[in-house]
């Protein structure tokens, strides 16, 4: 084989390696966080391939260097400490970890999900209700709703609030970055922007149940005139989302369709989250709930 | 009262897969039982292993016990393996939802409740004892009855396949899903009264250890003259000593809340899931080490005795094996990045556990500069040792990744980090047991296990695995979930049934150790080991007759060198002739453990099914026995010292004769 049809084996096997990362979501991200932390897999990955391969191939190569039919090898019975050896074997992992940790302070704070994104547009809110088995959109600048389909314009910062009014899930949509837990009775925040338009999975990653492989949604990433028309066809719906309509919908269900909703009772979220809070009149308790905020109530009258 | 929740519905007759198994089980116990009565062996059984105080029986029964539950927990992998490469284009597999949940999480308990943990306690039993010099472990009694707790939980996992059902939750249990209100069944009942059972069991282990390595090694065997194997025990006592415990609180107070109306996890009433996440963690974390720190040390083990080399770097070995024990308490939070956690607390745990890191990688190092310039014999023990290497340093680069929370916030909870997991669990853990396994199986039985059908389990498994889950971190980095049921993605549908294949070769390896097992014990005449020491063996253990006399040393020898039966040979030091012995003091046999672990299997098998009657029937019955047991003063005996002499020198004439 000469020589270029090595170089042409070996840059076939890094295509398929590497150039499959077209293939691979996480590495063809689509947003602004998923571009940051797509990098830094890489550069992890890469710094410590540099140890992990020298490493691996340097067992394999005492192994069958030292082995024991190799008479012209050389073997020194008793030999068991070198302080040079020693100090390289210890400095080694300590350097790349230094490296490591500096990186993993640094893009923590870069990447910590409540840090607000910086971009020239306004933000747009979205609050995210995990239910049991699927997902609850709410726009309040806009009023409108949706059931396990999202859309977002594109190159604008969205601000998610989430929580979950059941089981503890994890909100995820890989190719645009990184992913927050929505627990019950607690509200937390994830900052995302989608900068190339297209239609992306998200879905759960936190297991929450029987339903829970049908807890996914599509998320359409859309031009500026594409959300503008998608917030007209949502507010012409008829569908309303009022404390009722969602006491139903919070009920058990798989595999749900996308829904559409014109209207939104506006304090509808918070409710949600703070429905355990008995300082507060809340429609969406439950039994247990209300009797223990019955007794709270007690308690306090006589004080 | 008497029956509680139980009723002849609770067993599964609709589900034909659970019937046929049940119908298997059933012919094979059958069978067993029978050729147990035709073979007249129920008292031999009885006095020789059930009662046994033995550590290095008690040792064998850990194994073999380990060994069965790798056969129900692989089969339960399989399971799931088929699902999701035939569920991956729309179609819904063939398992259902709640049946599909209950084989994950199965899975993961056993696996590591019963397979891994109970192997590592088998090779702590049986090896620990002849390293250090000693006779038994501090408290024979207590080490029985770690053992039979530990059995009855797997019993009890067991029972739920075949009456009622299993937690469909996964295998840590996060509330609010384990909670009452979301599952109703007796399935997260059954999981609790499991562990509980085997973790007192562990705990118990890890006490009787912890005082036995302090406490009864030979005289002259400081702390830096302990082989590493012992070393690594040391530390993972210490570990199950401080966070088992942690699981038993965490699990009571699980079992407050479904059991007692209390409201610790709940949403309702106050309470916090969160706080249960962290708990289990402070004990889950802890735990991995628990697995991997003896893994560590059998190849340590290994390493030097087949390279013909110390092992390199001994002190850097043992402060790197402490340094593990010590940090492995300050990174559980890395488990829940995704929390909403600050970026400082983040930053800290992600930063705490790349530190670990560090030692782990000196230990690679250490083994890699023990084999230059040795003299590397491939025993399959050998096999499994570099296969090791070869595999570990891909897990630990992933683990490093996965501490990085900026990218643990794409493959958290995807197949990427379980790919990572069982990269580290099977690559370290599973291939450190068979590796001890083989390196030990003389000394137990006096004969070695078969190089042939080793070295074919060792090339399955070590290609069954690099084919099961390469492409599992590759549909991590497409963004595949864990623990899914069904999906349509068919360009998953490629890579899974790729991990099918790879799980097959596994299968393959499994059998392939079945055979092994088997075909040595035909041909055990022939895999004879006289001399005691097969390997050209370095620690004390090797300077003992295999298999082992029941007292170990028939005089306790005196230490004067980290590699005491390496110097000795090295010396040419031989055991003197006309020695003189002297009476050996010995615990007795007793059945206390074993009736007192029915008797907790009855009580945790009632409380599943709210029967209260029973319930205190085997929680009176337990108590009861053990306050018979502390009246029993006659708990031990001296073996004379002629007999001592005689069994000592039939060993030495079979020794002489095997060398003419």
């Amino acid at each position: 084989m000469s020589y270029k049809k090595y170089r042409y084996l070996g840059s076939s096997i890094f295509t398929l390696v590497l150039g499959g990362c077209s293939n691979l979501e996480l590495l063809s991200p689509k947003g602004t966080i998923g571009e940051h932390e797509k990098s830094l897999i890489l550069l992890s990955m890469g710094i410590m391939l540099c140890v992990v391969i020298p490493v691996v191939g340097l067992s394999m190569f005492f192994a069958w260097r030292y082995r024991a039919s190799n008479r012209n090898a050389t073997y020194a019975p008793t030999w068991a400490h070198s302080t040079g050896v020693e100090v390289v074997v210890w400095s080694i992992p300590i350097v790349v970890i230094s490296f490591l940790g500096w990186t993993i302070w640094r893009t923590t704070h870069e990447l910590d999900p409540y840090k607000p994104l910086v971009a020239g547009r306004p933000a747009v809110e979205v609050d995210v209700v995990a239910l049991n088995w699927k997902w609850l959109f709410i726009y309040p600048e806009y009023g409108v709703a949706t059931v396990n389909t999202l859309s977002i314009p594109v190159d604008r910062p969205i601000n998610f609030h989430l929580t979950s009014d059941s089981m503890m899930n994890s909100f995820f949509i890989p190719q645009l970055g990184s992913q927050v837990y929505a627990m019950a009775g607690m509200e937390t925040q994830l900052h995302l922007m989608g900068t190339v338009p297209g239609t992306y999975m998200g879905r759960s990653t936190a297991f929450s149940g029987p339903g829970f492989s049908g807890m996914q949604f599509p998320t359409h990433v859309l031009t500026d005139d594409q959300f503008a028309a998608w917030l007209q066809t949502a507010h012409a719906s008829s569908a309303t989302l009022d404390g009722d309509a969602y006491l139903g919908l919070r009920k058990d269900s798989e595999d749900n369709p996308e829904a559409l909703y014109g209207h939104v009772a506006p304090h509808l979220f918070g409710d949600i989250t703070t429905q355990y809070d008995c300082r507060m009149q809340n429609s969406l308790r439950r039994v247990g709930d209300v009797t223990r905020c019955d007794v709270h109530a007690a308690v306090m009258e006589n004080q | 009262m008497m029956f509680g929740k139980l009723t002849l519905d609770a067993i599964p007759l609709e589900q034909p897969i659970i019937v046929w198994t049940f119908a298997a089980v059933a012919i094979l116990g059958c069978a067993i039982l029978g050729l147990v009565s035709y073979y007249g062996k129920w008292k031999y059984l009885w006095s020789e292993w059930i009662t046994s105080v033995d550590h290095k029986k008690i040792g064998v029964m850990y194994i073999i016990f380990a060994l069965i539950m790798l056969l129900r927990g692989f089969a339960d992998a399989i399971m799931m393996r088929l699902q999701q490469s035939l569920a991956s284009a729309g179609s819904p597999g063939y398992l259902p939802p709640h049946h599909y949940d209950q084989i994950f999480t199965a899975h993961g308990t056993i696996m590591i409740f019963f397979m891994a943990t109970p192997f590592i306690l088998g090779l702590m039993n049986f090896v620990v004892p002849l390293q250090i010099g000693a006779r038994d472990v501090a408290y024979p009694f207590l080490n029985s009855l770690s053992f039979w707790l530990t059995v009855m939980g797997g019993t009890l996992v067991m029972m739920s396949l075949f009456v009622g059902d299993f937690a469909a939750v996964g295998w840590v249990a996060y509330p609010p899903l384990s909670e009452l209100g979301y599952s109703p069944t007796v399935g997260v009942d059954y999981y609790i009264w499991a562990l509980q059972l085997s973790g007192l069991g562990t705990t118990i282990s890890g006490i009787n250890f912890l005082m036995t390595i302090l406490k009864m090694r030979a005289p002259g065997m400081t702390l830096m003259k302990m082989p590493v194997f012992t070393w690594t025990a040391l530390i993972t006592n210490i570990l199950i000593v401080a966070i088992f415990p942690v699981l038993t609180a965490t699990l009571a107070l699980l079992t407050a809340d479904r059991y007692l109306g209390m409201h610790f996890f709940t949403n309702e009433l106050g309470g916090n899931a969160m706080m249960y996440i962290n708990l289990i963690w402070v004990w889950g974390h802890p735990e991995v080490y628990v697995l991997i720190l003896p893994a560590f040390g059998v190849f340590s083990e290994v390493v030097a005795t087949f390279s013909g080399k110390p092992l390199f770097g001994y002190k850097s070995m043992v402060y790197a094996t402490s340094a593990i024990g010590v940090m492995s308490f300050f990174v559980w939070l890395h488990h829940f990045f995704t929390m909403g956690s600050g970026a400082n607390v983040n930053a800290f745990f992600g930063i705490m556990t790349t530190l670990i890191s560090i030692p782990t990688g000196v230990k690679l190092f250490n083994w890699l500069f023990t084999m230059y310039r040795g003299r590397v014999r491939y025993h399959s023990s050998m096999l499994w040792s570099i296969g090791f290497m070869a595999t570990f340093a891909f897990g630990g680069m992933t683990g490093v990744m996965l501490a990085i929370p900026g990218v643990d916030f794409l493959v958290h909870n995807s197949l990427f980090l379980v790919a990572h997991f069982h990269n580290v669990i099977i690559g370290g853990t599973v291939f450190g047991v068979l590796a001890g396994m083989t390196f030990w199986f003389p000394k137990v039985f006096g004969f070695a296990l078969n190089e042939k059908w080793g070295k074919i389990a060792f090339w399955f498994w070590f290609s069954g695995y690099w084919l099961a889950w390469t492409p599992m971190y590759v549909l991590g980095f497409k963004g595949m979930t864990r623990r899914l049921n069904h999906f349509n993605q068919p360009d998953w549908q490629p890579y899974l049934t790729v991990a099918l294949i790879g799980a097959c070769l596994i299968a393959v390896g499994i059998v392939a150790i079945l055979i092994q097992i088997a075909v040595s014990i035909r041909d055990r005449k022939a895999n004879a080991d006289v001399t005691g020491d097969p390997w050209g063996g370095r620690s004390l253990e090797w300077s003992l007759p295999s298999p082992v006399p029941f007292y170990n040393f028939a005089r306790i020898p005196t230490i004067t060198s980290l590699e005491q039966h390496w110097d000795d040979k090295i010396n040419g030091v031989t055991a003197p002739e006309n020695v003189h012995y002297e009476d050996i003091h010995m615990p007795r046999n007793t059945a206390t453990g074993f009736v007192i672990s029915v008797f907790a299997l009855v009580l945790c098998f009632s409380l599943v099914w709210h029967m209260w009657i029973p319930a205190i029937i085997g929680f009176v019955g337990a108590i009861v026995s053990f306050i018979v047991r502390t009246y029993n003063t006659d708990v031990d005996y001296y073996v004379p010292a002629e007999e001592v002499a005689e069994i000592e020198s039939r060993h030495a004439s079979v020794v002489a004769g095997g060398q003419i």
